[in-house]
């Protein structure tokens, strides 16, 4: 797996690519903790287009980084997710506490 | 009786998570799944396989491993996965949506539901200090060919 972060009106766009599950996310969680605070992002948005597989482990690092950008009174949100992985988020129920949108242009219109 | 079955018994390390998942799919795919049941497949291995390597071994040592099992029967996949840790000290919560003992490392407790909801059904038998044995069954849509009633 993959991330890459650049940012764009005070948000911070990650964008993942690969696999995303237990063991890839072990280095990965820090990375993008740190990004985050070397920043001047305010908000978050997961880019998760190149993804081609994930398992439960992508809800817990969601939600990981929701309530630290949440603590900083900033948003998350999750964008391109599609379809077979959708599946996964829906079961988690986490649809219904982070915005997801079709393109980045909108999760970033979205955090307005 | 199984028609067809394989055995692969790995060390508990999280890199092997990867390989868990693909072996499982490659060895389905002799009955032609479609494409969303491949991810199915993938996705309950890679479940059961960290949480044995989690879960199962807390304390990480030599010589722990993780045995997946993949058994045939028709159009029936048959997906095992076992290791000999320390064994679940509560069934009944950690099969509650939502529930993990390990808040620490970000889990977030959905494993057991993600298995629910991919596969036709599932049991678990664990015992402590013995391991835990994680079984599962997926019934695949029939092919376009077996249509023709052959």
């Amino acid at each position: 797996m993959l991330i890459d972060i650049y940012e764009k009106n005070r948000n911070l766009i990650v964008r993942v690519i690969g696999e995303i599950d237990h063991h890839a996310l072990e280095n990965t969680r820090d990375k993008i903790d740190k990004a985050f605070g070397r920043s001047n992002a305010k908000n978050m948005i997961f880019d998760f287009n190149d993804v081609s597989f994930m398992d439960s482990s992508a809800i817990g690092m969601v939600i990981g980084r929701y309530r630290l950008v949440e603590e900083k009174g900033g948003k998350l949100a999750a964008a391109r997710i599609s379809g077979d992985l959708r599946r996964i988020f829906e079961i988690s129920g986490l649809m219904k506490i982070i915005a997801c949108y079709q393109d980045i242009e909108a999760a970033i219109d979205g955090m307005v | 009786m199984f028609e067809n079955e394989m055995v692969l018994r790995m060390a508990a390390q999280s890199q092997n998570e990867a390989f868990a998942r693909v072996a499982a799919a490659a060895f389905a795919a002799q009955l032609d799944p479609t494409l969303s049941e491949i991810q199915d497949i993938k996705t309950v291995v890679s479940e059961a396989v960290t949480n044995a390597i989690i879960h199962g071994y807390p304390e990480k040592a030599a010589g722990q491993t993780v045995i997946l099992t993949v058994k045939l029967r028709g159009r029936e996949v048959y997906i095992e996965i076992e290791d000999e840790g320390c064994g679940i000290a509560d069934l009944a919560a950690a099969r509650q949506p939502l529930f993990t003992s390990r808040p620490d490392l970000e889990r977030s407790g959905m494993g057991f539901t993600v298995m629910e909801t991919f596969m036709d059904s599932i049991q678990v038998s664990s015992e402590r200090g013995k391991g835990t044995k994680v079984m599962m069954v997926k019934q695949l849509s029939a092919r376009a060919d077996e249509c023709t009633g052959e």
